[in-house]
């Protein structure tokens, strides 16, 4: 084993990090600490002169350990790694410390106490460097196929974006059609063109593509394995089938909410939601004279509190073609707000108001109220610009409900090892940064799977996932960063813990050398260290926050304090 | 060295206190209330780990008997863990320590579990604050009585 030799680079960030801490005292300071070899300061440790400098003095110093001190590694430590590697020194044998995120930036009124504080960092930052061991990096193989699971918009696009990529794919939907939601309905805004104009080209392109097997009336029963290798099971009537796929989009869309117990839903019969009046009156000649739409409803409420984003522009789409196909038919929509962002939309509300639909706006403290026996007749609602409530005549009631995340949700998040946010739509790894990504690789969302979205919004979501599905499968292989757990099997007493806590089902309990141990699989390890933690017999660790690299650094800041290095 | 400390100046007594933060979210949060220059208390000092729940308590009780006088544990909100419920493992955990502490004699706040956010900048400052002070107050830790052997031979 040879010498740890720590090389340590404190850099100024310009002023930034010189402004407030005395770097040239925290070097200094560096030097003094155990192992360390060699240390200076950069003016911009990120900069060419930088980072040649550090390829150079791990030449000349024979440097095995590197330690910056600077910024943080959330946006620098890949630029550092790879200056290591490219001179032939293993990324892991790299330690980042913060001190400007963490130091100069929230003590800027305190050089005296800041300067204190990078040398304990830096000194922490020494001593788990010191413990730091080389790795590997696992790579596994891609199997070069991808499963879309709903044959929806969303799917059939997201389908349309990995096959015309040359990758196999399997499309699963559980009915015995494809389209999914909108196949219900019968025309779309805001173009008001016929929904089949739309969707039939694009089944027709599915079932037609020699990449796609389309799998109607088929369902997923099982999913096993990680990215690159997911066995799937799907199932169609009592028969199923075994595919092993690389990546897999889950587009399995949403449904619409039945207002059960609102407004006489399913007590009177001239009560419906919007996609039950496309599906049975949109369809005939006969059009409804007194219309009053409710919108709003079951959502923005307290058991459901998000917005359906474009259940409203459902409304004025309807309410413009009642009005197309008889302007003397009276149409009111009764709402809490207008929700009709984009520009389209917006011109498209106006138009409905034009051709004199009105809106009126009703407070949810006093919602509107149904009135009739055995049909309903009129809806009373207290106009707020009036100042009085009105009574307004009624044929039909059509009730604009949100969509709601499909029950199945959570069954299919189980198998996938996906989250579900809290109104049990799909939950992507970050809103921004990864929107239609999981936090599980190589699983990947889009459409109202995820949040009620409208066409052009599923279509967008689905060709993003698509293109990050096929992002593995084109590589051919996957890497894993090396900062997933191991187990010495020589001190595992096989207990179990760590597989009862991992979130990944990553763990297996298998007879090796030693007996009955612990198996971490390292393609399905993502890093967390749950089990670490979880481990009595300290047989479990985790590479790269292995527990003497972290009770290294509890050590360095321990013996700061008592030996008052630095004061 | 040429600084001077001014540690006894003011209130006296500047706790030292260890900070875990996930990668994720509070590490992130940390991030972002530097780079929103909110100022706080230079008592903290942060080590990373990818999630809360790979902080070992061991790791608490030996920074405490080693004399630090706070450990603060931060992770995502409930629900929102990167690995889906690792939060759920830190916050039992901590409650059982808690009460380990508080049974061999440390005062249970010098150990803490908050949740912070990626885009909680302002709630990383204002908990390090909080803490900071709670600490504080507490005044410096007593060093753990260390059991002496019998005779010099023994062990």
């Amino acid at each position: 084993m040879p010498k740890t030799r720590v090389g340590v680079f404190v850099c100024h960030c310009g002023n930034n990090i010189g402004g407030v801490v005395r770097v040239p005292d925290v070097v200094e300071y560096a030097r003094s600490l155990p192992n360390v070899v060699y240390a200076e300061d950069n003016l911009y440790t990120c900069s060419e002169e930088g980072l040649s400098s550090i390829r150079t003095q791990i030449a000349e110093r024979d440097l095995n350990r590197v330690v910056v001190a600077s910024c943080t590694p959330r946006t620098h430590e890949p630029l550092f790694q790879g200056v290591c590697e490219e001179a032939g020194l293993n990324k892991y044998l790299f330690e980042f410390v913060n001190i400007r995120e963490h130091c100069s930036w929230v003590h800027m009124h305190d050089p005296v106490r800041a300067t204190q504080k990078a040398k304990e960092l830096v000194r922490m930052g020494v001593a788990k460097a010191c413990y730091l061991e080389p790795q590997e990096e696992f790579e596994s193989d891609v199997a070069p196929a991808a499963l879309v699971i709903g044959g929806g918009v969303s799917g059939l696009s997201a389908a349309l974006g990995l096959a015309n990529q040359g990758i196999q794919v399997h499309l699963v939907e559980r009915q015995q059609d494809l389209g999914g939601l909108v196949r219900g309905v019968q025309t779309l805004f805001p173009t008001e063109q016929a929904t089949d104009g739309m969707l039939r080209p694009l089944t027709e392109q599915v079932k037609s593509h020699p990449q796609i097997q389309v799998h109607l009336g088929s369902e997923v029963t099982s999913v096993g394995g990680f990215i690159g290798d997911f066995d799937v099971t799907v199932a169609a009537d009592g028969q199923a089938m075994d595919l092993n796929v690389g990546t897999v989009v889950v587009a399995t869309g949403a449904e619409e909410l039945k207002p059960v117990g609102l407004y006489r839903y399913s007590e009177l019969p001239n009560v419906v939601t919007q996609l039950e009046f496309e599906e049975r009156f949109k369809t005939g000649t006969e059009v409804p004279q007194n219309v009053a739409m409710i919108n709003c409803v079951g959502a923005r409420v307290p058991e459901r509190s998000y917005c359906g984003r474009f259940c409203c522009t459902t409304a004025i789409k309807n309410a413009i073609w009642i009005k197309e196909q008889d302007p003397g038919a009276r149409v009111f929509v009764l709402h809490r707000d207008v929700m009709a962002y984009g520009s389209d939309i917006e011109a498209f509300y106006r138009r409905a108001m034009e051709l004199g639909v009105r809106f009126v706006r009703y407070d949810m403290q006093d919602p509107p109220v149904i009135l009739g026996e055995d049909r309903a007749e009129g809806v009373k609602v207290f106009h707020q610009l009036m100042g009085r409530e009105v009574v307004l005549p009624a044929d039909l009631v059509l009730l604009t409900t949100p969509l709601i995340a499909r029950e199945e949700n959570e069954t299919l998040s189980k198998m996938l090892k996906v989250p579900l946010g809290s109104e049990g739509f799909f939950l992507e790894a970050h809103l921004k940064l990864r929107p239609i990504e999981f936090s599980t690789d190589g699983v990947y969302v889009c459409g109202s799977a995820r949040y009620p979205s409208n066409i052009p919004e599923s279509v967008s979501q689905a060709y993003a996932a698509a293109a990050k599905a096929s992002i593995p499968i084109r590589e051919g292989l996957v890497r894993v960063a090396a900062i997933t757990s191991v187990c010495d099997e020589r001190t595992c007493s096989a207990c179990g813990n760590c597989v009862e806590v991992c979130p990944f089902g990553a763990i297996e309990l298998q007879e090796g050398r030693f007996g009955l141990a612990a198996h971490v699989n390292a393609a399905q390890c993502k890093g967390c260290g749950c089990c670490v933690a979880a481990c009595p017999s300290g047989a479990m660790q985790q590479r790269g926050f292995n527990d003497r690299q972290l009770l290294g650094m509890i050590g360095a800041l321990a013996e700061e304090m008592t030996s008052g290095v630095g004061e | 060295m040429a600084l001077e400390s001014d540690d006894q100046g003011g209130d006296g007594f500047e706790p030292k206190i260890l900070v875990f933060a996930c990668n994720w979210c509070s590490y992130a949060g940390a991030d972002l209330a530097g780079v929103s220059r909110l100022q706080m208390p230079a008592n903290c000092r942060v080590i990373r780990v990818m999630c809360s729940a790979r902080v070992r308590p061991e790791f608490v009780v030996e920074a405490l008997s080693k004399g630090l006088d706070g450990v603060l544990v931060l992770g995502c909100h409930p629900g929102d863990c990167h690995y889906s419920e690792g939060n759920y493992f830190t916050r039992r955990r901590g409650l059982l320590l808690k009460r380990l502490l508080e049974y061999v004699g440390i005062e249970p706040e010098r150990f803490q579990v908050r949740w912070v956010s990626a885009s909680e900048g302002a709630k990383f400052a204002s908990t390090i604050e909080q803490v900071t002070k709670q600490i504080k107050d507490l005044g410096p830790r007593r060093p753990q009585r260390t059991i002496q052997p019998t005779g010099p031979g023994e062990r």
